[in-house]
């Protein structure tokens, strides 16, 4: 991971508890993530890890806790905030629009930057044509970029589970994020697919500078390719660091292969 | 000619985004429209002009509204009638208490307090969704089905409770005739279809489909659902509330609230469901089967049963009439739960390979 710079901090969350109910899905968990860096989470089933992004990007609203984001304070996180500040994600159980073609599902990525109203698109005049043309210009990039060019007609519903990934990140990616978070991006893919999505996850770090916070259960791709690691466990953090420190610490290893008594 | 686009290839993404990317299809819609406009009134009678053609044209303009709300933006909505006469009821009322209001402005305007109506009527939607937001539609439907009896304003204080429209004017042109009122019905319908198709083709359509597919995506996106549900309640209760006012003004002439009653809002779900949900054409489709197929059937009958030798009278016809029609509709929806609009697609996709299919 040699020739990228990382950055300074861009994302800071600091103390934040999440409970539903009586049950507590994240107790006091800090940690950050620097510009241009691949930043994973992971932990065991059920350690809060997608309850954790779901936070980040205001799904769910913590009852204590801040996040910083470019060193502006979000007390109120919600999904447009988050969103117009440039927080895209992809969903662990893909939640793509099942009955819109593969083109329009990239294209409701490019949905905030549009802005011809109501009336201009209903007699399609200049600038909403003009601007249906500037974004479709940036999406079919995108499916470039994730070679998808040969699915942009078929509607998502009719395409298999690897695709639908694909298509899923094309999305997020179609916001232009500088902060991309990915749910379990290669759950259930076999192993070209996993390579193919890994390779994806590098480019788009590494050409658009995008910072990445990851959530992936398949631990030599997360060892592979991030450039540090969070460890959760029932929603405590347990751990923090390099690769390889994360490997080496002795709390990280109990929750995953049991302690010795 | 066979339909395909075999050797069409498309050069600009303009040339990609149009309405109708197969030039085939161009041809045949234009082709469809202009014989609507120019051979239907050499060919029709009165009759079929009144008691076809004009309720088809009008309620499928009603129903591509529905349309908007329950296909793209996935708000099952029972309050279509109420809308409809919300838009008739607001069109007289501009007409007869704004002095020089024309009627196409009446109209209009109707149509615009449907939809201003039909924002306030779709809050509930923040909260509550499928069957529960049905219901809460079909407090508008009962609110202003009582308004309409009760409050005599509506009404301007007609002792009977019946209002009536006369002297159709637009611009110079004096809609007298059926084949008058067909072409300015038609004409409205092709504006507001071609703007339909526009809006659903665009980012705000696009945003309505991605609320009605997965909403928790859709906000993670950025999309507000407070923008995007309220106005397909918007756009969808003008186009109802247009219709409303065509059918108070250019069909009935003169109407009471029970023309828009609690039937017409199940009609009007009924069209969409059975034309196809989230498909433009659909509603046409929809409102073709459900206004043209029980007067087809009326017509049959008696000619059916003459071939087998079989006296039918009038009330055997009505009867029989209402069993096939509701055969039909239950057939449909097993065989194709999508609607006619699927069917039409599968068979264009068949065609574009036939005959040779390999």
């Amino acid at each position: 991971m040699s020739g990228r710079n990382i950055g300074e901090v861009i994302l800071d969350l600091n103390n934040i508890s999440l409970s539903f109910g009586g049950v507590k899905a994240l107790t006091d968990i800090s940690f950050n993530v620097r510009e241009h860096e691949i930043r994973a989470i992971i932990g065991p089933n059920g350690a809060g890890k997608s309850s954790m992004l779901n936070v980040i990007n205001g799904v769910y609203r913590p009852q204590h806790g801040e996040i910083i984001l470019r060193g502006e304070h979000f007390a109120n996180m919600n999904s447009y905030k988050a969103a117009k500040a440039g927080l895209a994600r992809t969903f662990q159980n893909i939640a793509l629009f099942k009955g819109m073609s593969v083109l329009d599902n990239i294209m409701t990525g490019r949905n905030l930057k549009m802005k011809a109203n109501i009336l201009q698109q209903a007699f399609w005049l200049g600038p909403a044509q003009r601007e249906e043309l500037e974004h479709r210009l940036k999406v079919e990039e995108i499916i470039d970029f994730l070679e998808i060019q040969h699915i942009r007609k078929i509607p998502v519903g009719r395409l298999p589970y690897g695709l639908q990934k694909r298509v899923d990140l094309a999305r997020a990616l179609a916001m232009e994020p500088q902060i991309l978070l990915l749910d379990e991006p290669m759950a259930g893919m076999n192993v070209e697919e996993k390579q193919d999505m890994c390779r994806f996850i590098l480019d788009v770090n590494d050409q658009f500078g995008t910072t990445v916070v990851l959530i992936e259960h398949d631990m030599g791709v997360v060892m592979d390719i991030s450039d540090r690691v969070v460890v959760l466990d029932y929603g405590k953090k347990i751990g923090d660091g390099t690769p390889d420190e994360v490997r080496a610490n002795p709390d990280v290893i109990s929750a995953y292969l049991g302690a010795s008594h | 000619m066979f339909y395909r686009e075999n050797g069409q290839f498309k050069t600009s993404y303009q040339a990609d985004q149009q309405i109708f990317p197969i030039p085939q299809d161009r041809w045949v819609i234009l082709g469809i429209v202009a014989f609507a406009f120019f051979g239907i009134p050499l060919l029709v009678d009165e009759y079929l002009f009144r008691a076809i053609l004009i309720p088809f044209l009008i309620l499928s303009l009603a129903a591509l509204g529905v349309n908007i709300l329950v296909g793209y933006c996935g708000q099952i909505t029972l309050g279509a009638g109420a809308f409809m006469a919300v838009g008739a009821y607001a069109a007289y009322n501009f007409l007869i208490r704004v002095s020089g209001m024309p009627m196409l402005g009446a109209i209009l305007l109707g149509g615009i307090t449907a939809a201003l109506v039909g924002i306030v009527f779709g809050i509930p939607s923040l909260r509550v969704r499928g069957l529960y937001l049905a219901v809460a539609t079909l407090a508008a439907q009962f609110f202003w089905d009582w308004a309409f009896l009760r409050v005599k304003w509506f009404t301007n204080d007609a002792s009977s409770g019946s209002v009536s429209v006369a002297n159709l004017q637009l611009f110079n042109w004096s809609i007298e005739s059926p084949t008058d009122k067909y072409l300015f019905c038609l004409g409205i319908l092709v504006v507001l279809g071609l703007m339909a198709k526009n809006l659903v083709r665009g980012s705000i359509g696009r945003q309505w489909m991605a609320i009605r597919d997965m909403d928790v995506a859709a906000t993670v996106i950025g999309i507000r659902p407070l923008y995007a549900k309220l106005s397909a309640f918007a756009v969808s209760s003008f186009y109802v509330g247009v219709a409303g006012g065509l059918w108070g003004f250019v069909h009935l002439g003169s109407w009471e609230p029970a023309a828009f009653s609690i039937d017409r809002s199940f009609q009007l779900l009924f069209m969409v469901i059975i034309g196809g949900m989230g498909s433009i054409v659909g509603s046409f489709f929809g409102a073709a089967f459900i206004v043209i197929l029980p007067i087809f059937l009326n017509q049959m009958l008696p000619l059916v049963g003459g071939l087998f030798g079989l006296e039918v009278s009038i009330a055997l016809v009505s009867h029989v009439e209402i069993m096939i029609f509701g055969a039909l509709i239950i057939f449909f929806l097993i065989v194709e739960p999508h609607g006619i609009a699927r069917l039409w697609s599968t068979a264009r996709e068949k065609l574009r390979l036939w005959p040779f299919p390999h």
